[in-house]
């Protein structure tokens, strides 16, 4: 670890003020930020604390949304009632990630702005285009089992985005609201996370200084039911081989709306869009999620350690859909 | 030995120290002017290095002193010979020239006057290296030709090839195991403090003695003048057993600079430069008559091992005698990688050998069509063919019956997958486990205090398996004193010598020392009172006894013990004894045991997970049926780990490991564990090996654990993995 300045910020523009024209980073959880650091991967120069800030509200928002305050706990949001209500995707997403120790030092925007898992950009010393844009990808070639993905790679970076969270929020839906030097903003959560392409050390669409201040989750939808399938090797304290959230609402024994996102499979949070147009209007049947789980998978692009995840990823749709499906319509939870 | 308190299920005595902080292990020690060391490790597995420019790190804030291969002071190797109690694995010292042998290797270290300068420091030494191309893996080891036969552990006897070549049945398959590392939760750490030509060494180690010795040796100094200290350690599974590299580097430094040295060893060079299981390839033959009987068994195996250091893995250990079986030929071979030297961990050799002979005889099984458990029953054996010696107490037969009926092993239905439980296809696998029962000389030394305690120490250590509370009983037991009274101080290597924690040996060679000291403690004391003028003058020695605190004359007067110390004005009665590791050449000495597993698969969403465990255990006297129950646990877990998750991994371009951290390197966690976990211990006590009847248990648990698990995914699933871990991809199907 190298010596850095640090700032504890009080409000959001002082934060902001506090972070610009530095090599500066946002210090909340700490969780990623740490352990880059202390690997020296990352250098900021000043780590801006923003755990002061006023963030740490879960409110109710207009037309039945959520917000979600930046430095609102992994543990928090799990056990708030309106999520356990209302997002059981999103209670069951953040209690199957990391270790209780590490839900309850890690926040919202924090996990939003989770680093990837990918061993060849951690060691530092690796060719690694997200690290050093132009060096190479080491990953393609190397061990690539576990945190590397199936969806959204490109020649230049395979790495999975390895947060469960945030899997949930892109199948509910949900919008990143940030403040930087010129105001606030709003972006579709969607929308927040790029793929790799010929950039992957542009990881998302923050500017230079902006700060997420809330996630506002879509209102949940009508007498849907709701589950997180997370499959990986051992049963706690590991990284999603492959994952799903999926929320799904019934009309009779048709499926009404849906939502799919998938996790580590993809080098962003994945919503599987094609797939949820072809369940809305469809029998809630176990063929018809199998269709959707192998449409959901068809793009997909193996690498050399990491073939299985593609047919792991489909099982894992397959039984999210039915778990969903199982809890829909029986009192409404999303 | 009475019954109150040998076997009794007793806390540990040192749980409250270690739960409060107060237990203080090798990086907890401030000595006045410490100063802290932090590496500089080598990011090429093989080359040279090239250069090394120290100037813009000599300038950080709170530097010392940077060391490295042109600055380094010239020291001697450890001879490496277990008789002298002196041994190391990687024999090449740090720093001794400019070469790199692995990646991770220390390349430079740093030294400043707290960690964080030491570390911020060490990111600013220029390393330039002429790399060149690495072995990166056994099996590009063995594509560059024969590897290296280690003639020492051959075994043979009978014609091996001709009886496997005509037997009715044959099984010729290849097994392997991977690189795994022991990742005990305390980093190694050093914290050495020379004064005046003399040494304080804290080290986290499994054996005071040897770490003494072998510091000594390097610096070529009188052991005597070396107090070497490990209280406490935060576990080692073998991986703390020799000194390695940060130990000499951080001594060397203090002596150099004057001021004591502390090193910890960061968690991703644990991984590097402080040993691992080795990979193994191991080729099993076994031929078989038409009734089962073994005809033939060949056990091939061949281990990677380092530039600098020459490891076998000795996994054909077991294979020559657990079956009665008259040709066998067990071989062992090395091939040389650019990894840091491999080391013991737990179960050297029987661990990854059984997995291969275990998982065997199950695929013999299956050829002969016959139940796995009756094919081990009709090769029982109550001699070790490889010695042709009868074992000294075995009830290998009464694991298997006792195990089996716990388990309820005649429920079970021999077709692949066709045992269910909801979603879940079961599993039910067994294997036998095993063990040699190992024991070393041993010194002790017990008082009786005059301030009515008991004071027991020995340069034996307790590296978290529960050894200061067994020594406690033991003395106890013969002193008739509580627990709490007795006052126990072990991994100081000023105390009277004593084993190593390793090979499962340190029960069976401590606690008869300890036992005979504390004995020889109260004959003093009895000697003390019946002296003229004292308690019991005139009386004779024999009528006293020894109990709650009191003597007591038979048919007469009770006295406390403390009384007999004052009226005498001195501080204690004691006693020192030795005992010896020489075990004569009557009989064999095992441990014996059998484990049987139930997994779950659960084909829908491929999830493998161990429901169920009972293993039945042969392994003598138990002391503490907590803590060698305990033990046992632990040791199915870290067989679960063996078996379903670790692995190290090396990039095959460059042979840096991948996994180096405690997310990615997967070991059980609390939920991986069964919720039913039994195990039966047999506690029939081998008077033969020892006056108190115990052989120990560190180690056993987890040999053929991996085998029961992967025996037991066959029955589940059809596939028999030969490569480990089993991984759910090697179950999909398509």
């Amino acid at each position: 670890m190298r010596q850095f300045d640090y700032k504890r910020a009080t409000d959001t523009d002082g934060a902001i003020q506090a972070h610009a024209g530095q090599a500066a980073a946002y210090l909340a959880g700490g969780t990623t930020l740490i352990d880059l650091v202390k690997l020296d991967v990352m250098q900021p120069e000043r780590m801006v604390d923003v755990n002061r800030l006023a963030l740490s509200n879960i409110e109710d928002a207009d037309d039945g949304r959520l917000r979600i305050g930046a430095t609102v706990r992994n543990t928090a949001l799990a056990y708030d009632d309106r999520v356990k209500r209302d997002y059981t995707v999103l209670s069951e997403a953040l209690l199957q990630g990391a270790s209780r120790q590490l839900r309850n030092r890690a926040t919202t925007a924090g996990n939003v702005m989770q680093r990837v898992r990918c061993s060849y950009f951690r060691d530092g010393i690796s060719p690694c285009n997200k690290r050093e844009p132009g060096t190479g990808c080491s990953a393609i070639e190397g061990v690539n089992r576990e945190v590397f993905a199936v969806l959204g790679t490109s020649e230049h970076c395979i790495a999975v985005h390895p947060s469960d969270m945030c899997v949930a929020m892109a199948a509910i839906g949900a919008t990143v609201e940030v403040q930087g030097p010129n105001g606030t903003r709003e972006i579709a959560f969607g929308d927040f996370h790029k793929m790799p392409g010929n950039t992957p050390h542009i990881e998302h669409e923050l500017a230079e200084d902006e700060l997420i201040t809330h996630v506002t989750l879509d209102a949940p939808i009508e007498d849907a039911g709701s589950t997180y399938v997370k499959l990986r090797d051992r049963s706690s304290y590991q990284f999603a081989l492959a994952s799903c959230a999926a929320i799904v609402a019934l009309d009779g024994d048709v499926i009404r709306e849906v939502r799919l996102a998938l996790g580590g499979v993809g080098t962003k949070p994945w919503r599987c869009s094609q797939a949820e147009e072809q369940l809305v209007g469809a029998a809630a049947n176990e063929e018809n999620f199998a269709q959707a789980a192998r449409l959901a998978m068809q793009d997909a692009t193996p690498y050399k350690h990491n073939a299985y995840k593609i047919p792991l990823a489909r099982k894992a749709i397959t039984q999210a859909l039915k778990d969903a499906t199982a809890r829909a319509g029986n009192g409404g939870s999303i | 030995m009475s019954n109150d308190i040998i076997g009794a299920a007793k806390p540990r005595i040192d749980g409250p120290d270690k739960l409060s902080g107060r237990a203080r292990y090798a990086a907890d020690h401030y000595p006045a002017n410490l100063t802290y060391a932090y590496g500089v490790f080598s990011n090429i597995a093989s080359g040279k290095i090239a250069s090394i420019d120290v100037e813009k790190a000599k300038k950080q804030p709170g530097v010392i002193e940077i060391f490295h291969h042109d600055n380094f002071p010239k020291l001697h190797r450890s001879p490496s010979n277990f008789a002298q109690q002196n041994k190391v694995d990687e024999a090449r010292l740090p720093f001794e020239d400019n070469n790199v042998y692995y990646g991770g290797q220390f390349v430079a270290l740093v030294v400043a006057d707290t960690f964080e300068n030491a570390r911020d420091a060490a990111h600013f030494v220029d390393v330039t290296y002429q790399e060149s191309k690495p072995v990166t893996s056994l099996t590009a080891a063995l594509k560059n030709g024969d590897p290296k036969q280690a003639k020492s552990s051959r075994h043979t006897r009978g014609d091996a090839d001709s009886a496997f070549a005509s037997a009715a049945h044959q099984v010729d398959v290849t097994y392997t195991t991977p690189v795994e590392t022991h990742n005990p939760m305390e980093m190694h750490a050093t914290t050495a403090d020379w004064n005046n030509g003399n040494l304080t060494f804290y080290e986290a180690s499994q054996g005071v003695v040897f770490a003494k010795n072998t510091i000594a040796a390097v610096f070529g100094i009188n052991p005597a003048r070396i107090d070497a200290r490990a209280p406490y350690i935060g576990s080692g599974f073998g991986s703390k057993l020799w000194i390695w590299p940060h130990a000499v580097a951080a001594t060397a430094a203090s002596r150099e600079l004057g001021r004591p040295v502390q090193l910890v060893v960061p968690r991703a060079q644990m991984f590097t430069t402080t040993g691992h299981r080795p990979a193994t390839h191991q080729n099993l033959k076994l031929g078989a008559d038409a009734n089962g009987k073994l005809q033939a068994i060949v056990h091939d195996s061949v281990n990677s091992t380092s530039f600098v250091g020459n490891y076998v893995e000795t996994c054909g250990s077991v294979t020559k005698s657990l079956y009665d079986c008259s040709n066998v030929r067990v071989t062992h071979a090395t091939a040389q990688v650019n990894q840091g030297t491999p080391t013991s961990m737990r179960a050297p050799g029987a661990a990854p050998g059984l997995f291969a002979l275990e998982s065997a005889i199950d695929e013999l099984a299956e050829k002969i069509g016959m139940d796995p458990l009756a094919l081990r029953k009709a090769n029982y054996t109550e001699t070790d063919g490889s010695k042709s010696l009868p074992f000294s107490s075995i009830h290998l037969m009464e694991c298997y019956e006792k195990g089996a009926k716990e388990f309820g092993w005649d429920k079970r239905t021999p077709e692949i997958g066709s045992m269910k439980n909801g979603t879940e296809i079961l599993g039910w696998g067994m294997a036998a486990c095993n063990w040699e029962a190992l024991k070393r000389d041993c010194n002790a030394r017990v008082a009786l205090r005059a301030d009515g305690t008991a004071f027991v120490s020995c340069a034996t250590q307790d590296i978290g398996t529960g050894t200061y509370t067994i020594v406690a009983q033991t003395a106890a037991d013969v002193l008739g004193l509580p627990l709490d009274k007795i006052h126990v101080e072990l991994g100081d290597s000023a105390y009277p010598s004593g084993p190593l924690s390793g090979g499962s040996w340190a029960s069976a060679s401590a606690l008869p020392a300890i036992h005979a000291a504390a004995k020889k403690a109260a004959d003093q004391l009895k000697g003390y009172a019946v002296e003229e003028d004292a308690v019991f003058a005139d009386a004779k020695t024999d009528d006293l006894s020894l109990a709650d605190g009191k003597l007591s004359l038979k048919g007469g007067q009770s006295v406390d013990f403390v009384q007999i110390l004052q009226k005498r004005k001195v501080a204690e009665a004691f006693g020192e004894a030795y005992t010896t590791g020489a075990t004569g050449d009557e009989y064999s000495f095992r441990s014996f045991g059998a484990h049987f597993v139930e997994i779950g698969w659960d084909p829908g969403i491929s999830r493998l997970r161990v429901n169920r465990v009972v293993s039945a255990i042969d392994c003598g006297q138990i002391v503490n049926t907590k803590t060698a129950s305990n033990q046992v646990e632990g040791a199915i877990a870290m067989g679960i780990g063996m078996a379903l998750f670790e692995q190290t991994e090396y990039d095959h371009r460059s042979g840096m490991p991948v996994n180096n951290n405690y997310a990615e390197y997967l070991v059980p966690t609390h939920a991986d564990y069964p919720e039913d976990v039994n195990v039966l211990l047999l506690d029939y006590p081998d008077y033969k090996f020892n006056d108190l009847g115990i052989r120990g248990i560190g180690e056993i648990g987890i040999t053929g654990m991996a085998a029961a698990v992967a025996n037991a995914v066959y029955h589940a699933t059809g596939k028999r993995v030969r490569d480990l871990p089993i991984r759910i991809e090697d179950l999909m199907s398509a």
